[in-house]
């Protein structure tokens, strides 16, 4: 440890005022306080101290992501392997899914951070350690077989048009990961939905290569109730066999890489609950919307596949838990003040089930009722604050005390 | 001929395409802008079409400028406007029949594009013909231009043609290139209209706002 940070003091001259590579000044800072705290402090106003800055906020939230994305790379491989009915041991499943996953992961971070870099560079301020979690994100939130060029672009147009030009990092109004992810789905279509991008049948990197049997259905379980064309659908894997809640909470099943397994989600959920990074009321709010909406659909809605879903089976198939566990909760994007987080999360869970059951065109809804929450965060913010000035002014004025006690102060 | 491009008259046609640009600047037309530049050729025939009637219609109020009562000028000036319009529907719909269907009501439209008024308002009113005939040049070739610009990124990028014409290799696709379907859709106009605004104002210091 000591020889790195040596090493960081060697080097660091070059990288100041005058010196040979001081253009990249940035770039060198953001490494440098990625790696250590740095152990300059603000000179002039009052701070509140706290063990957590935004760096360690951005890595255990990260670090909640593990699981989901472990278990998603397990899971690609093992759609794979049932595909092409092969059976390559756990290990061999995971290392194909690793293989499928890892350049979608780099792909991911090369573009955003190198955007990151080059703002930061122009704008001549430090990195902002915000693409941490976005760069993790994208890789999840999308089908397998997403072409690595059509995510390139996609995080270049998220980075640049949802985040830099709002301000950077802490200032973007929508979730960026998300405004991604609505780019691809509004602008490749068919790469993004239908039955063949879910599961990968071509090999990886030459590995895993093998014909496809004919069993083999790759539409995702919501795919399947949305397009299903009677009053109920029967959900089936990628092999045919019937599927059930249990299913969608183990997430062994097709779909996005990371959204699949509500136990590797809520394993996250967990970590960012005890560290406090992510809201409780945000994430409870966005389950009880579902559920409630969920069930009125189920009790009183339109006569197809869709609205006949389960309420719970809804909160565990698609993408509902992750967006509630780690989007609707972002803290940049949602509700700030207590009660708005409340209305917020609520609202998203309940629009995510509208969405899926009343339109046809999207299975998913999580993604979009996120978005247009993000939009209305600021107004529900807005509303409930100016709620509690005019609460305490009532308070205030004597016209509206009792009786007695107006007449007792005068 | 120096009469003709005095310096306040080429002022008043370089203006509007780029430091006065009706759309850019003022922000006005956006709606139509949005509605026909999903190709290039919509983009190019209403762009021709609005530079048209704004020259002409700006000629014609700036004829009538002494005459018309100032309580009803608006309605005069709609009258004007409508005729054109009517006209050059009508020759659409003759000589290039397609656009006219791919345009629909939008030529109908002009009449209510703010470009339109605010010229009219603003300057035939209190200007000569030639000035105003040259200013409604200008505002519409400003207009014009943003319009082309931005339709041929949406088409290129959304269809992969120009003007109908295949302009992206098959090589491309068949390596796993695709069109951009968020091209097609209107917000990307408003995001394309964004960039030209944000590549302007950067080489313009004194059109940012503070």
């Amino acid at each position: 440890m000591s020889g790195l940070r040596k090493f960081l003091d060697k080097i660091k001259p070059n990288f100041e005022e005058g010196g040979k590579f001081a253009k990249l000044h940035s770039v060198f800072d953001g490494f440098e306080t990625f790696l250590f705290v740095p152990n300059t402090t603000s000179k002039k106003g009052s701070h509140i101290h706290d063990a957590t800055d935004s760096k360690r906020t951005m890595i255990i939230v990260v670090l909640a992501l593990v699981p989901a994305l472990l278990f998603g790379m397990y899971n690609v491989g093992y759609q794979h392997f049932l595909a092409i009915g092969q059976d390559m041991g756990f290990w061999g499943t995971f290392f194909f899914g690793f293989l499928a996953v890892l350049p979608i992961i780099l792909v991911s971070y090369i573009v955003g951070l190198g955007i990151e870099f080059i703002v930061a560079q122009i704008k001549g301020h430090e990195i902002q350690e915000g693409y941490l979690v976005t760069g993790f994100l994208i890789p999840l939130i999308v089908p397998v077989d997403t072409p690595l060029w059509m995510i390139a672009v996609a995080t270049a147009f998220a980075v640049i048009f949802a985040k830099e030009v709002f301000g950077g990092t802490g200032m973007n109004i929508f979730n960026v990961a998300l405004v991604t992810r609505a780019f691809l789905f509004f602008a490749y279509p068919t790469a993004m939905s239908g039955d063949t991008v879910w599961v990968r049948t071509k090999g990886a990197f030459g590995f895993g290569k093998g014909e496809v049997i004919d069993a083999f259905s790759g539409a995702t379980p919501l795919g399947q109730v949305g397009t299903a064309t009677g009053p109920t659908a029967d959900i089936v894997g990628t092999l045919g066999e019937p599927l059930n809640f249990w299913d969608g909470v183990i997430g062994l099943i097709p779909g996005s890489i990371g959204e699949t397994s509500v136990i590797a989600i809520a394993l996250g959920a967990i970590l960012l609950l005890v560290t406090k990074v992510a809201s409780w009321k945000t994430m409870l709010s966005v389950f009880a919307g579902g559920a409630i909406v969920g069930a009125i659909f189920n009790w009183i809605g339109p006569d197809t596949a869709v609205a006949h879903f389960p309420w719970y089976e809804h909160l565990v198939f698609g993408g509902f838990a992750f967006g509630a566990v780690f989007m609707a909760t972002d803290p940049v994007t949602s509700s700030r003040t207590e009660t708005g987080k409340w209305i917020y999360g609520f609202l998203v869970g309940a629009m995510a089930i509208t969405i899926r059951v009343l339109n046809p065109g999207y299975a998913e809804g999580m993604m979009l009722a996120i978005l247009l929450m993000n939009a209305f965060a600021p107004l529900i913010d807005f509303y409930v604050v100016d709620a509690n000035i005019k609460r305490r002014l009532k308070r205030k004025s004597p016209s509206n005390l009792p009786q007695g006690e107006a007449l007792e102060r005068s | 001929m120096g009469k003709l491009f005095s310096n306040k008259t080429k002022e008043v046609f370089v203006g509007p395409l780029n430091k006065n640009n009706p759309v850019t600047i003022q922000v006005l037309g956006i709606c139509s802008a949005l509605a026909v530049t999903a190709k290039l050729e919509p983009a190019l025939v209403m762009g021709l079409s609005v530079t048209i009637i704004v020259a002409f219609a700006n000629v014609i109020i700036s004829l009538l400028r002494n005459t018309i009562p100032g309580r009803i000028r608006i309605i005069v000036q709609l009258v004007v406007v409508a005729a054109l319009v009517t006209v050059v529907s009508e020759v659409l719909k003759a000589f290039a029949y397609d656009v006219s269907v791919q345009l629909s009501v939008y030529i109908g439209l002009i009449i209510t594009n703010c470009i339109l008024m605010g010229r009219l308002e603003a300057f035939a009113m209190s200007n000569k013909p030639w000035e105003s005939f040259i200013d409604g040049l200008g505002n519409g070739i400003g207009y014009a231009w943003i319009l082309i610009v931005v339709g041929f990124f949406r088409e290129l990028l959304g269809s992969g043609t120009l003007l109908g014409y295949k302009v992206i290799p098959q090589a491309f696709y068949d390596a796993g290139y695709s069109n951009n379907g968020l091209m097609i859709l209107p917000p990307m106009a408003l995001i394309l209209v964004a960039c030209i605004i944000w590549v302007q104002r950067a080489r313009n210091k004194e059109l940012q706002e503070k």
